[in-house]
């Protein structure tokens, strides 16, 4: 009953879908109020109904319902709860549901939340949310219902994919998801600009908080994706340039872009057609992200199932939005109001200046994951795009990035002056210098980059704080004054301040994964591995049960200088519902390293197969990512505030 | 600067940073990808020793030999012919016999290929397509039936 409930409110959902299409455009239209503010009470009604179609599905999950068939595929009665609620996105029906949920949900805070937003544009934008929604609803109703029943309902499910029975599961999709289709908002805003064939510096004040908020989440999802993959395929990478990884990163460098760009529409009023294509391009980005990793033509953790029919009807989503779109930019662009040109030594210069390297990074990254597809489609042979390819063409595209960030972020707007800049940024030029040289001589052994990144990540962390410094400073004073002054700056200052140095703490972390230290041996009861200033001791080797998995547990000891600090438990655990094994690696972190211990096959003898890491600060590429959405998260803060107060359009003067 | 001069200076830089993108993305296309071949196909094709390339089908059955340390021997087969891989490292936990695999790696000069990645499903019932494809062009592997169980 449950699941005809959750499959009905879909049907329902899409109803409400059409009508949150057709009425607020027809408002706008014939210039109706009424009929422009029905598009609020649309998308509520859509998120309720879709919001009650996943609490229906969940509660199959949670209550082993294996009469749906669904359950039955992706759970396990024996499941812990968290993993059976995890579950419902875990495979390929649920996660579209997500998917739909958080578009519905997008839709919803925007009638929320959009009430500053002039009622025309919000009424537009509602409008072409549901359009995407509408394809989106069929699709699940037409190929992936996730309702459908079996008969007669087996006792036992065949339980979740064990590499997703982990907490990871329950935070990366949603977070990600949130990041993917919260794009879908600013493409909705972008598409009703174009419609209604106005866009002005308004239309940036309105979208930014929109952007930054999609980012956020974006950039949280893709850094709990990357640490969910070093913990749990055992391998110790944290960036595979899988083309599933490369489509979350796509969309990420269209809407760090975008977001760059918006500033320049908002306070300058120029690079208006270029944000409105960017806004079109990132969420398109998301769709392709969305047909890579649904569609099965890839093979990886991620395709839960390659039905080709799914794949077509995918694509063909894919085609008409992107396609729509862009054509409706093509035709409608040209009728915008041009911005003005500006000097290149500016804010806004430097920002286009992000903007062509970002969207370069973006392209060969486009490239580099569609090329394998185009190739095997053009002559049928088959070839893999793998990490030289991406490490030899992203790293010269970002690298002038990171380099030049520090300069554009104190660069004032209209006309800059480079040298003062620089002038500005000598002290942590020179942190940079001296973190490189000390780098070189630490270590010559390992490669010339590893070194130039330490010195690169210093410079744009000390860069980042004299922006803060500079700017509480310009009037002088003591110490105390300025650090008085740094408090009092805008939320948002600080925001950009603390995301850019998340940039080059991530450097500093990817940097430094040169000079970790690896061991792989196999190691007997009592034996001692050294491990860079740690000895591992295997002490033990147990059996332990858990709920639906048994575990091969090896004991060691992590000693420092002879005294024990801690205990590592790496084991190997095998799922006998699926007769599927799986690595748990122990990590002990010290610091902002880890040690990272995985476990290889036990053979017959005693020997134990080990491959160990000190790993040092490993942790700062994740808590790079942390910085960025912190920084963003801090503007954010101060945008509502500014969102919420209904301010009438202000006239730019470009 | 004139309004001209600086619509030139945009349009130079941003001509300047594609074209830089492109060049790097045709030069790094010519040496870094890899084309996936069935050891039928490497067989006859006399792939010269060097040349990096990934090698997919079948682990052999009973083939699989562990040396000294973490040093593996096993083959890869498509039925038709196989190829002796040699992979120093731990194996991915989904590697077993019978089973399909990717390995990526160069031949070395007395026909053996040394594989320094070693890719197996990261689901008991999913084959590496590039596999399940290469296995039904030689007729062994038809849909529905073994070697993956019926969802």
């Amino acid at each position: 009953m449950i699941a005809e409930i959750g499959h009905f409110a879909l049907v329902l959902a899409l109803a409400v879908c059409a009508v949150q299409i057709v009425l607020p455009w027809l408002g706008v239209r014939r210039g109706d109020g009424v009929l422009m503010r029905l598009g609020d009470r649309a998308a509520g009604l859509q998120f309720l109904l879709v919001g009650l179609s996943f609490s229906c599905l969940a509660a199959a999950y949670l209550g082993s319902d294996f009469s749906v068939r669904n359950v039955y595929e992706n759970s396990h009665s024996l499941m812990p709860s968290i993993y059976k609620f995890s579950g419902v996105w875990g495979n390929h029906e649920g996660s579209l549901l997500l998917w739909v949920l958080i578009l519905a949900l997008s839709g919803a805070a925007l009638a929320a939340f959009g009430q500053g937003i002039p009622d025309r544009l919000r009424a537009l934008t509602l409008s072409v949310q549901a359009s995407v929604a509408v394809a989106f609803l069929l699709f699940m109703l037409f190929t992936s219902n996730p309702f459908d029943r079996v008969f007669p309902p087996p006792l036992e499910g065949r339980d979740l994919n064990p590499l997703l029975q982990d907490f990871g599961l329950a935070v990366h999709p949603p977070l990600l998801y949130v990041g993917y289709v919260g794009l879908s908002i600013s493409f909705s805003f972008a598409v009703a600009a174009l419609i209604d064939g106005r866009v002005d510096a308004a239309w940036a004040r309105f979208a930014r908080p929109w952007i930054l908020a999609a980012w956020i989440f974006l950039t949280l999802g893709i850094a709990m994706g990357s640490y969910w993959a070093y913990y749990e395929l055992g391998w110790g990478g944290w960036w595979f340039w899988d083309p599933v990884e490369n489509a979350s990163l796509m969309p990420w460098l269209a809407a760090t872009a975008l977001l760059h760009s918006a500033v320049v529409m908002e306070k300058r009023g120029a690079l208006k057609v270029w944000t409105i294509l960017l806004a079109i391009i990132a969420f398109s980005l998301s769709l392709l992200g969305t047909f890579i990793v649904r569609s099965g033509v890839l093979t990886s953790v991620h395709s839960f199932a390659s039905d080709p029919a799914r794949g077509v009807v995918i694509l063909g989503i894919l085609c008409v939005f992107i396609g729509g779109s862009l054509a409706l930019f093509a035709w409608r662009a040209p009728l915008l109001q041009q911005g003005g040109l500006f000097a290149p030594v500016s804010r806004e210069g430097a920002l286009v200046f992000n903007n062509l390297f970002l969207s370069a990074s973006c392209l060969a990254v486009l490239v580099g994951t569609l090329y394998p597809l185009a190739l095997e489609a053009w002559d049928g042979s088959k070839i893999s795009v793998g990490p030289p390819f991406f490490n030899l063409v992203f790293i010269p595209l970002v690298l002038p990035l990171v380099l030049a960030m520090p300069f554009g972020q104190q660069l004032s707007w209209k006309r800059g002056d480079l040298a003062a800049v620089s002038q500005r940024l000598l002290v942590a030029m020179g942190i940079g210098m001296v973190g490189m040289v000390v780098a070189f001589a630490l270590r010559g052994g390992v490669a010339a980059l590893a070194p130039v990144g330490i010195g690169i990540g210093l410079f744009v962390v000390a860069g980042s704080i004299s922006e803060i410094v500079s700017r509480a400073g310009r009037s002088g004073g003591g110490v105390g004054i300025i650090v008085r002054k740094a408090f009092g700056l805008p939320v948002s200052a600080w925001g950009a301040a603390i995301a850019h140095a998340g940039v080059g703490v991530m450097i500093l972390g990817v940097a430094a994964t040169a000079y970790e230290v690896e061991r792989i041996a196999n190691v007997r009861k009592g034996e001692v591995l050294n491990l860079g200033a740690y000895e591992l001791v295997l002490k033990d080797v147990q059996r332990r049960e858990g709920p639906n998995y048994r575990d091969t547990v090896a004991v060691f000891e992590v000693r420092r200088g002879g005294v024990v600090e801690d205990i590592a438990e790496p084991a190997k655990r095998i799922y006998p519902a699926r007769q599927m094994p799986t690595t748990e690696v122990a990590r002990i972190t010290r610091g902002f390293g880890q040690i990272y211990i995985a476990l290889g096959e036990t053979g017959p003898e005693e020997l134990v197969p080990v491959r160990a890491y000190w790993k040092p600060f490993v942790l700062f590429i994740w808590l790079g990512a942390v910085l960025m959405a912190l920084g963003g998260g801090l503007s954010l803060l101060e945008r509502r505030m500014r969102v919420g107060a209904p301010v009438p359009a202000k006239v730019v003067q470009a | 600067m004139t309004r001209k001069q600086r619509r030139f200076t945009l349009i130079a830089v941003a001509g300047a940073v594609l074209a830089l993108a492109a060049g790097l993305v045709l030069y790094a296309l010519r040496d870094n990808v890899a084309f996936f071949r069935t050891p039928s196909e490497v067989a006859e094709q006399k792939v010269p020793p060097g040349q990096r390339f990934r090698l997919g089908g079948l682990v052999e059955g009973g083939s699989v030999n562990k040396g000294v340390g973490d040093r593996v021997a096993f083959s890869v087969t498509d039925t038709k012919a196989s190829v002796k891989v040699i992979y120093q490292g731990i194996l991915p936990d989904l590697f077993r016999e019978g089973q399909g695999v990717v390995t990526e790696g160069v031949l070395q000069a007395d026909g053996a290929f040394r594989a320094d990645t070693v890719l197996a499903k990261h689901d008991e019932t999913y084959m590496p397509r590039e596999v399940a494809d290469a296995l039904k062009k030689q007729g062994v592997w038809k849909d529905g039936t073994a070697p993956v169980k019926a969802p």
